[in-house]
């Protein structure tokens, strides 16, 4: 008879991402295994395995002798459905056991709308889901990725936090259960001396005092905790581990490629822009490893795509000796290369050019805002010349279609900058006309606007966010003066949005407003399908939180903040100084033309930053 | 063209047939045996799989044809494709010419019919029965709608076997192309005409394919 998981995977929809059996996964003998890793992504096995971290940092634990990390994603409503009915606990894919057999479960969070998918996760394995209701060894649960940069929403569920690039640290922390689970130390020692590792933040080892305005009036270290916890980072990456044998999916997922990562950190300080900042500071990669590792991961693959990632690819030095090499191997092969994150420089448009030989793709731009004055109080450096001459010498090579990206809400933004949007768009239409060679196929100008979140780390950690009626009106003032036929206009919906800003810089009272919503059946709120705003306005008021406390308000600049106990390198008093400047005008020269002194360097003992 | 036969079982019945074929792409690439690409804007490895497999199905006769950019043996293409393909999915043998798809006629399947209770010892003749009438109608499920479909014509042979006390078997041999029957619809003619024997689950099996003398086809 077929087992009841078998008879399940025959009912729901795309029953591959729930088998494992992929190409390129480790198993391992259960009898050699001391440690077993969940490794859970909160969100489905199409986004998850495109991620380059949980890839990374699957190869660091497999590769440890006596460990075996297995991967789990969250199910999709057809799945979760069958297996609340057939009490069926959400199990991991290499071995199909049940997650609440393992020795830890590990998250990795990229996008505070996964937070509900990590509660259900923990629920849906059995797992419970406060980390004061999980006693002994069992089941640890800790976290990294960009959320765990202000992990306060989740204090209350989650262990503890790995802060920053993991390569290292995770080896350490695994050998290090390794080590309490043979000498059967209890939780509270294993917390404790986990916490000694660099990069590890134990939010129980805080205490958060509040104001009667609802402001932070203290947070306290207990027991000796460090004051702040300053994440990690890969100093050299040419000796970092990197997945060449990468798991290839049997089922398409949204990037369905090999990936390289030229450099890490940005030396570009968009002040909006968590990444830029929290990323630094600025380590690279030598393009002559680079290419090794296409090549071998390519080989181990059968990959006929590869895509070279970064945070601003044309900032990477080694960019013309990786492209001169890697493009004649890739068009030999048959395998195309994409290079995404591409400026608008001269260089860029030759490469964009010569990519072309191997697939025509469209051309990107994120102006983010409309005017040259909001574009320099964000400290974005892309001037209209810049969009408009690229934009004409890719019009006269054929092509037809552009795509910008904009930000609504921006700080000091006012209607005369929404209404720039509509102008820049005009002159990128206006370009075509003069430019195009073909202009019986038409021009199609994608636009889309985006609701600014404020988010912690950044110069614009303190800033008010746009009441989500107000965004709506931008939103309309602007649709109103696009007359084109050649203009799609898209704009989020601010719910989201919304909802996103409050988790970004929210601190602990928001976990029982998780917690209730996803009683309330919120999950998988990154997609449309399942989004539901009602499910988190009724947990809000259930949990008696306002929202606006942490989006339209605005934080003062000597309150505490909920992450002052995150140190991600990059200095207050540099913060501080970048949003004066921008409420001036001003714009910081990115870190080649010299080092503003964001602070970022202290982390680096052995190599120089290489902005 | 180059083909070869192959096997879908286990978990591999749940990847799609489309899915497949990139699983096979990669294959190819992996196994250092690159595939010629069509013409065209944008050029695709040239693979093809004969009678698309419905998702859950396992077959022990799936046919893959393919063009390599330099030529290499069967046995050597055989050896190193499934050494570079993922549990489930195995080459069962490469042959250099394929004979003409359009003579493909007949398949063999197997269903397991499965009950969560305990099923009576003659059941399988009130199903062996059913087939036996002049003419069966079945709703099948189309592009445009469903149509209402007899089945016998396009049944060759048949036989229903009792398995242990929850399970029963279907053996079929029938036509798989022009017109094609769906041996899912076989389970639907259970369905509809014997309602208290509807299984709680099925397991579908390609066994084997033939032309319309019933000489295996490769």
């Amino acid at each position: 008879m077929t087992e009841l998981k078998q008879r399940i995977l025959t009912a729901v929809q795309k029953p591959a991402r729930y088998t494992g059996g992929e190409w390129g996964e480790v198993k391992k003998n259960l009898s050699d295994v001391r440690v077993r890793v969940a490794f859970c992504f909160p969100d489905t096995y199409e986004i998850g395995m495109s991620n380059l971290g949980m890839r990374i940092l699957y190869g660091v634990m497999n590769r440890m002798d006596g460990i075996w990390c297995e991967r789990v994603f969250a199910p999709w409503g057809d799945m979760e459905a069958e297996m609340r009915k057939n009490h069926l606990p959400l199990w991991a894919l290499e071995s199909q056991n049940p997650v609440r057999d393992f020795d830890m479960i590990a998250f990795t969070i990229g996008y505070e709308m996964a937070y509900s998918n990590i509660l259900n996760m923990l629920d849906l394995a059995g797992v419970p889901l406060h980390a004061k209701d999980r006693v002994g060894l069992k089941n640890i649960v800790f976290a990294g990725g960009v959320c765990a940069f202000n992990p306060e929403p989740l204090a209350e569920f989650i262990d503890f936090f790995s802060l920053g690039e993991g390569e290292d640290s995770t080896v350490e922390i695994v050998s290090l259960y390794d080590r309490a689970k043979a000498e059967d130390w209890d939780k509270d020692t294993f917390l404790k001396e986990v916490a000694k590792i660099p990069g590890v933040y134990v939010p129980s080892f805080y205490r958060h005092e509040y104001n009667e305005d609802g402001t932070l009036k203290a947070i306290v270290p207990l027991d000796g905790a460090p004051e702040t916890v300053t994440k990690r980072i890969i100093e050299d990456l040419d000796s970092a581990y990197f997945p060449t044998e990468m798991i290839v999916p049997s089922t398409e997922i949204v990037h369905d490629r090999a990936n390289l990562e030229a450099f890490r950190g940005c030396i570009r300080g968009c002040r909006f822009c968590q990444a830029g900042f929290s990323c630094r500071p600025v380590r690279k990669k030598s393009p002559e490893v680079l290419y090794r590792q296409a090549v071998q991961t390519l080989e181990h693959s059968g990959n006929n795509e590869i895509t070279v990632s970064s945070l601003s690819t044309s900032d990477y030095r080694g960019l013309k000796e990786l492209t001169d090499q890697l493009i004649p191997y890739c068009s030999e092969n048959k395998v195309n290369l994409s290079v995404p994150s591409l400026r608008a420089d001269n260089f860029s448009r030759e490469l964009m050019e010569k990519l072309q030989t191997v697939r025509k793709s469209g051309l990107t731009f994120a102006p983010e805002a409309g005017t040259q004055r909001l574009r320099d109080v964000i400290n974005k450096n892309l001037t209209e010349e810049e969009i408009l001459n690229t934009c004409s010498q890719a019009f006269s090579g054929g092509w037809n279609n552009v795509k910008l990206y904009f930000m609504l809400g921006l700080p000091t933004e006012t209607d005369e900058d929404v209404l720039g949007i509509a102008e820049l768009v005009y002159k990128v239409i206006q370009a075509w006309k003069e430019n195009a060679v073909n202009k019986k196929r038409g021009l199609r100008v994608h636009v889309a606007t985006a609701y600014f979140v404020p988010k912690p780390h950044t110069p614009f950690q303190w800033e008010k966010q746009i009441t989500p009626q107000e965004y709506l009106r931008r939103c309309r003032l602007l649709k109103s003066h696009f007359y084109s036929k050649s203009i799609v206009y898209d704009y989020h919906s601010p719910d989201l949005s919304r909802l996103e800003a409050v988790f970004a810089r929210g601190d602990r009272r928001l976990g029982p407003v998780i917690e209730t919503a996803v009683k309330n059946g919120a999950r998988l709120d990154g997609w449309d399908e399942y989004f539901n705003y009602a499910k988190w306005y009724d947990a809000f008021r259930q949990c008696g939180v306002d929202e606006d406390f942490y989006t339209t308000r605005g934080y003062g600049e000597e309150e505490i903040l909920p992450w002052d106990t995150i140190d991600v390198g990059v200095s207050k008093a540099f913060l501080k100084r970048e949003r004066r400047r921008a409420y001036d005008g001003q714009v910081t020269p990115d870190c080649r033309h010299g080092c503003a002194g964001c602070g970022a360097n202290r982390l680096l003992q052995e190599v120089v930053c290489d902005a | 063209m180059p083909r070869a036969l192959f096997e879908k079982l286990g978990n591999a019945r749940y990847i799609s047939h489309l899915d497949l074929m990139r699983v096979f792409q990669r294959a190819f690439k992996r196994a250092g045996l690159p595939l010629t690409h069509t013409q065209g804007f944008n050029p695709r490895p040239s693979v093809s799989i004969a009678l698309p497999l419905s998702l859950g199905v396992e077959s022990r006769c799936e046919l893959l044809d393919f063009e390599l950019e330099h030529p290499c043996s069967c046995d050597e293409i055989c050896g190193r494709l499934n050494a570079a393909l993922i549990d489930g999915v195995h080459i069962r043998g490469v042959y250099e010419q394929g004979q003409k798809l359009k003579g493909l006629a007949l398949l063999q399947s197997r269903l397991v019919l499965e009950y969560d209770r305990q099923i009576p010892d003659d059941v399988y003749e009130q199903i062996q029965n059913l087939f036996f009438q002049p003419e069966l109608i079945v709703e099948k499920k189309g592009k445009n709608g469903i149509t209402q479909q007899d089945i016998i014509p396009m049944i060759r042979r048949l036989s229903v076997k009792r398995l242990t006390g929850e399970e029963l078997e279907i053996s079929a041999l029938h036509s798989c192309q022009n017109p094609s029957l769906n041996p899912m619809q076989l389970v639907a003619a259970v369905t509809k005409y014997l309602p208290e024997l509807a299984p709680d689950y099925v397991r579908c099996f390609r066994e084997e394919i033939y032309d319309a003398n019933e000489t295996i086809f490769r």
